[in-house]
């Protein structure tokens, strides 16, 4: 164990360094697997964070799941939700400080089963709230099980024999619904599995942000994950395996790029 | 003396909530409570004093909503009635785990299930014990009058930031859809940003200044020795409201040989049955507890030793009558009577009661 430590120190002794972590993380060691997707997308909110200025004025809500710790790692005031109900929290936080910057970080089991309805209505009101979407397709923290979006055949603690739709339903592809909703204003679909993606996607987080601050709507950011330890692949063929097939079932891209609608297309006559 | 007006239970919880600053109320519509909103959107407030009225898509999302604003600092209200409060226990239960300030209102009706509208008073134990997972209790207020719908709107706020943990004002379908005159406070206004700082800036999630660690609300923890310790505060803090809150109020109770105990509008039919019994010649007298928790057991043991036998008297299946045994602990008799499903007994009914069960018991 030390000789990994020591050979961790090595490797990130300051003239080896390219960039310098964000002081809106924290310097404690994240709980979560290699090549999990999680630690990435906290960095990428840090940085924003960061480089927006917002760091005193930003309320983070947490979800149950993996990121249920996130609190520990992003150096910002947190409220830790009940399950699914992150969107709600995040709303009344937000009713009562219009000014703050608000956003919810949540898994697939959280945000597109248990907690469907409050992620609907959140976006349907056009809360000026960022939602951060973890999909990975299962639940890591329970021990990988069936998740709203795992994909059909895939393997999972309570599909031993893959998910069946006669059994299972469909994987919810919930970011094409909330693209819908009238007070959505940004809808996209990002990953982060390579330098390109975690780039494209940071300007997607950046630009949620933004959009909060311009009070335009409910700002979604999906960013479709690994779970090495769920899926039982190596990073490497975690990687891989979700090129080949959570994105073609989960296409990246936005999905929509407006503002909440004109309330006068939904109005009686009189 | 404030302004005088003659109003309903439901209609005087907003106007308290609009009148004691309360920031923001979440709720959704359920019979016989819906009136508690209804005024609330009549009335504005937002564009008075800033104060938030949101109507949730679920008594879950409410009280989440609740829970996210509450931990923001701010004085935050919900009210719902019996089938929507079971909804609200993951919630209240993540709030007195998190030791989040609120006031819940609770109109109750009859159950199980979706039952009636009518009144009850059958969320007794749901309210008093908790009513979510974990051990955890509330400060449970049981309103009697319209006059006490407005004034414990004002102390539960008090006493949900006092003891930081939610407040339930157990109020039933009699007292909400009730008219009687109320006195009704002045104006004041919302606390300011300011004030918030003074008063919950250590624990609330208002933005982490550079000069703090930052805050987390939180009702989690994994560390079992750590956990532990968190609810031995939580139930040092429960010890402490038992010996500072309780209140009562006994009627009647000074040459009293019989005691009736009865709360919220159960109390009130029981006034009118003390003064029929004492036309009879028969001794009676009535505590009601106006703390449900903590339970006003100090003063139920203490006349244990002087009468001859108590009346639990309830609109449910007999639920304080176990909290009334407990303090009584064996001294004297106690029995109940109740009606249940929505039924409302009369005065005379409880006499007979009391006659049937007391006098020749």
């Amino acid at each position: 164990m030390s000789e990994v430590a020591d050979r961790i120190k090595e490797i990130i002794k300051p003239e080896n360094l390219v960039y310098a972590k964000s002081p809106v993380l924290n310097d404690d060691i994240m709980h979560y697997c290699p090549g999990c997707s999680h630690g990435v997308v906290h960095r990428l909110i840090a940085e924003v964070i960061e480089e927006m200025g917002i760091q005193e004025q930003t309320i983070g809500i947490s979800p149950v799941g993996c990121a249920v710790f996130a609190y520990n790692y992003i150096d910002i005031d947190w409220q830790e939700a009940a399950h699914g109900r992150a969107p709600a929290v995040a709303t009344g936080i937000k009713r009562v400080m219009p000014d703050k910057y608000v956003f919810t970080y949540q898994g697939d089991g959280d945000l597109a089963a248990i907690g469907t309805a409050e992620t609907f209505h959140a976006v349907n009101r056009g809360e000026n709230i960022v939602m951060i979407f973890i999909n990975n397709a299962i639940y890591g923290m329970t021990g990988g099980q069936m998740a709203p979006t795992t994909l059909v055949g895939q393997v999972t603690a309570t599909t031993p024999n893959g998910r069946d739709v006669d059994l299972n339903g469909y994987p919810l592809r919930i970011t094409e619904l909330l693209a819908q909703l009238p007070g959505a204003a940004f809808v996209t679909r990002q990953s982060v599995q390579n330098p390109a993606a975690v780039r494209k996607t940071k300007k997607a987080i950046r630009k949620a942000f933004e959009i909060q601050a311009m009070k335009k709507g409910t700002a979604f950011v999906e960013v479709v994950s690994t779970c090495s330890s769920g899926w039982k692949l190596s990073p490497v063929e975690s990687n891989k395996w979700m090129e080949e097939n959570m994105f073609p079932q989960y296409p990246l891209g936005d999905l929509k790029d407006s503002s909440r609608a004109d309330a006068d297309l939904y109005r009686i006559k009189g | 003396m404030g302004e005088l007006r003659l109003m309903k239970g439901n209609e005087v919880i907003a106007e308290a909530a609009i009148r004691c600053g309360c920031d923001a109320y979440f709720g959704y519509p359920i019979t016989p409570q819906s009136e508690i909103m209804e005024t609330l959107m009549a009335h504005r407030p937002w564009e008075e004093s800033g104060m938030v009225v949101l109507q949730a898509e679920s008594e879950i999302a409410s009280i989440h909503m609740v829970y996210g604003a509450a931990g923001s600092g701010k004085r935050v209200m919900t009210s719902s009635s019996s089938p929507g409060i079971s909804l609200m226990a993951e919630g209240i239960s993540y709030m007195a785990g998190a030791e989040l300030p609120c006031v819940i209102v609770n109109v109750q009706r009859g159950g199980p299930g979706l039952g009636t509208i009518q009144p009850s008073q059958a969320d007794y134990n749901q309210a008093t014990k908790g009513g979510g997972h974990g051990d955890y209790s509330l400060i449970v207020l049981a309103p009697a009058s319209v006059q006490e719908m407005h004034d414990f709107v004002i102390l539960g706020f008090e006493l949900a930031f006092k003891y930081l943990t939610p407040v339930m004002i157990l109020a039933d379908g009699v007292i909400g859809q009730l008219m009687e005159k109320v006195e009704l406070i002045d104006q004041r206004p919302r606390w300011t940003n300011e004030q918030v700082a003074e008063i919950s800036g250590n624990w609330a999630t208002i933005g982490k200044s550079a000069s703090r660690k930052k805050h987390i609300i939180t009702s989690l923890e994994l560390d079992s020795s750590i956990m532990e310790q968190n609810n031995i505060r939580l139930q040092e803090k429960y010890s402490l409201i038992r010996s500072q809150e309780v209140r009562y109020e006994a009627i009647s109770c000074d040459d009293a040989e019989y005691i009736i105990v009865a709360f919220g509008s159960s109390a009130r039919i029981c006034q009118k049955t003390v003064q029929i019994a004492r036309k009879k010649g028969v001794k009676v007298g009535l505590i009601r507890p106006i703390t449900l928790f903590p339970f006003p057991e100090k003063i139920i043991a203490e006349y244990a030793a002087k009468v001859k036998g108590f009346l639990s008297v309830e609109f449910n299946a007999g639920q304080m009558v176990n909290d009334i045994r407990l303090a009584v602990n064996g001294k004297t008799k106690v029995e109940y009577f109740g009606r249940m499903g929505g039924i409302v007994p009369t005065p005379d009914e409880v006499e007979t009661a009391l006659e049937q069960k007391l006098l020749r018991g």
